[in-house]
Parts: C-alpha cells; sequence; structure tokens
C-alpha cells in the first residue's frame, strides 16, 4: 500500500513561489491559468503490518508532526492499494 | 556560569558564537553535540545559525527531533536561557518553544546584507543593557526569514511586548523598504511569555566587533553575562 500525501501552503498565507512560476508560465504564453500554488508531495511505501484505517490514522499523524508545519501549511493523505 | 553552543549537523555560524562569548565577552562557553541529551552545568544556551540537516524539508525541521532538542525544552521550562539565531530562531518556531513560522524570503532570493534593527523591548536577559528605540547595525544571512503568525498570535505578540527587534531604517522607522524578507509587522526577533527564550534572523554574534563593521550585537552577549552574574549572585 501507498500513502500518497500533499502539504501545501494555506489559503491565507502567501505563496511567492508559486505566484513567480505564475509569473513565468504566463510569460511563455500559457494563457487562462488563474493561480499556480506551489507544495511538497510525498510517497511512502508501507507494509502490510496495520490495518487501512491504522494506517491512516498513522499518516495523518505523520503529516501534522513532522511533513507539514501546521502554522502555515496543511496537508491531504490519500491511501492507495498497489496494483 | 557557563554557555553552550549546540552544534548540529549543518550548524555554520557555532564558531562564530562560541568566539564572541570566549573571546569578546571572556565568558566560559563549550561546543554541545546534537546527540547530547543532557545541560546539566548550562545556564544559558544557544542554538546557531547555519543548515542544519541540509533545510531538508523546511528549516529546523528536522533538528527539532535530535536528541538535545529534548533537552532544550525542558531546560527552557524551568528558566534556563536559550537564544535561537538565525537557523536557531527557525528550530524554535518549529519546536514550538517559540510561536509562528519562518517562510521563505518574498523576495525568493538569500539575502546577505547589514540591516538596521530598532530595539523594541529591554525587558529580558537578553536586552536589558540596550536601549528601548536604539537603532543597531546587525547583518542577516537567509533565505527563510519571513516571519508569519495568525493574526490572534501577532495580538497576543504585541500586547505582551514580545516582539523584541524590528527592521527599521538609519532613522528607526519602520518602513516597508527597511524590511528585508517580508516579515509580518517588520519583526525580526521575538521573546516567549517568560521572556527566556529569544529567537532572531539577524546574526548579533557577526556584529561585536570593530574590525567586522559593527560591534552593536556585542551588548545583547555583555547582557546575557550581566543577567547570569546577578543570578548567581541571588
Amino acid at each position: 500500500m501507498k500513502a500518497r500525501i500533499h502539504v501545501t501552503l494555506k489559503k491565507t498565507v502567501l505563496d511567492p513561489q508559486g505566484q513567480t512560476i505564475h509569473q513565468a508560465v504566463q510569460t511563455l504564453g500559457y494563457h487562462g491559468i488563474e493561480e499556480i500554488r506551489q507544495g511538497k508531495y510525498f510517497e511512502i511505501t508501507l507494509d502490510d503490518s496495520l490495518s487501512r484505517e491504522a494506517w491512516a490514522a498513522l499518516m495523518d499523524k505523520l503529516a501534522h508532526e513532522v511533513l507539514s508545519n501546521p502554522v502555515i501549511e496543511e496537508y491531504d493523505v490519500a491511501l492507495e492499494e498497489e496494483p | 556560569m557557563k554557555f553552550g553552543v549546540v552544534v548540529f549537523p549543518g550548524s555554520n555560524c557555532d564558531h562564530d558564537a562560541y568566539h564572541v562569548i570566549s573571546k569578546v565577552i571572556g565568558q566560559p562557553v563549550d561546543f554541545i553535540w546534537h546527540h547530547q541529551t543532557s545541560l546539566t552545568g548550562y545556564d544559558v544556551v544557544i542554538l546557531p545559525g547555519g543548515f542544519s540537516y541540509g533545510d531538508y524539508l523546511r528549516p529546523g525541521a528536522i533538528a527539532r527531533f535530535s536528541p538535545i532538542m529534548q533537552v532544550v525544552k525542558p531546560f527552557a521550562a524551568s528558566g534556563g536561557l536559550v537564544l535561537g539565531i538565525c537557523n536557531g530562531f527557525q528550530i524554535l518556531c518549529e519546536s514550538g518553544l517559540l510561536p509562528g513560522a519562518l517562510m521563505r524570503n518574498r523576495t525568493l532570493k538569500f539575502m546577505c546584507q547589514f540591516v538596521h534593527l530598532r530595539v523594541e523591548s529591554t525587558d529580558t536577559p537578553f536586552t536589558h543593557l540596550y536601549e528601548v528605540g536604539q537603532v543597531l547595525q546587525i547583518p542577516i544571512a537567509h533565505a527563510d526569514g519571513n516571519y508569519y503568525c495568525d493574526a490572534e498570535t501577532l495580538d497576543e505578540l504585541q500586547r505582551e511586548n514580545r516582539i523584541i527587534f524590528r527592521y527599521c531604517d538609519r532613522q528607526g522607522h519602520l518602513t516597508d523598504d527597511a524590511n528585508p524578507n517580508g516579515s509580518l509587522d517588520n519583526i525580526a526577533g521575538i521573546c516567549n511569555r517568560e521572556r527566556n527564550v529569544l529567537g532572531l534572523m539577524p546574526h548579533p554574534e557577526r556584529a561585536s566587533e570593530e574590525i567586522l563593521g559593527s560591534s552593536d550585537g556585542r551588548t545583547l552577549f555583555h547582557s546575557l553575562a550581566m543577567a547570569l552574574a546577578e543570578l548567581t549572585r541571588d
């Protein structure tokens, strides 16, 4: 099983990196893109020692305690069975 | 009375801090390796500048889990003095010893330059020898020094007089132009509610001798030494 965790800046926090990328992308001629916000992506490989529910809870704890800074960031955890 | 300078993998201002304490203000000081799990015998702990753990994940995010930080927390809770400079400030915020977070500079550039700072409070063991409103010249050297916290926390910092240094111009005016990194309310340094933990982005240890262009930072270390001497006498 894999956990896929996205960490992004909160909507209320300014993202100067995303803005800079957005400006560059517009300069390149990509039109219609309203906003770009940059984040981090973690792909975590899990064994089968825990149930899906237990892994989900543990990954949520990991994202909160380590992978994100709750002062400025929010996160999203998705668990996927491997094919 | 003893100072300790914590050395994380990637610290690079540890020797500067050690030099200022031992040679400039003439106080006993040790390096403390991050694997150490005791702070017995120390009165001041300095978390120096640098790039602990390569700034991986976020600056200070890995260092806060190191063994030494597990003893810095109770050390601070029992009244020990903790000074976090630059990366040390980032570690203090990540570990929850100070509120808020230090984000990427709004310029997205690594800023390495002298800045002006206004002393906002002398009611700390770190700043009692300065004067309120005094303008200091001290260098910064960081990519992530853009202080951020929520409105409630900012209000609390202001109300409790916990903003200790603000970026200002030469005359001491708090202008946006004088704010090098986009910090909220021009914040350069804050302390905790008990006023024994201070974090700041500028480097007072790099401005403690005239030959380096400014000695305005030296007073911070003198303040600490004097505060300690008074504590030990009691």
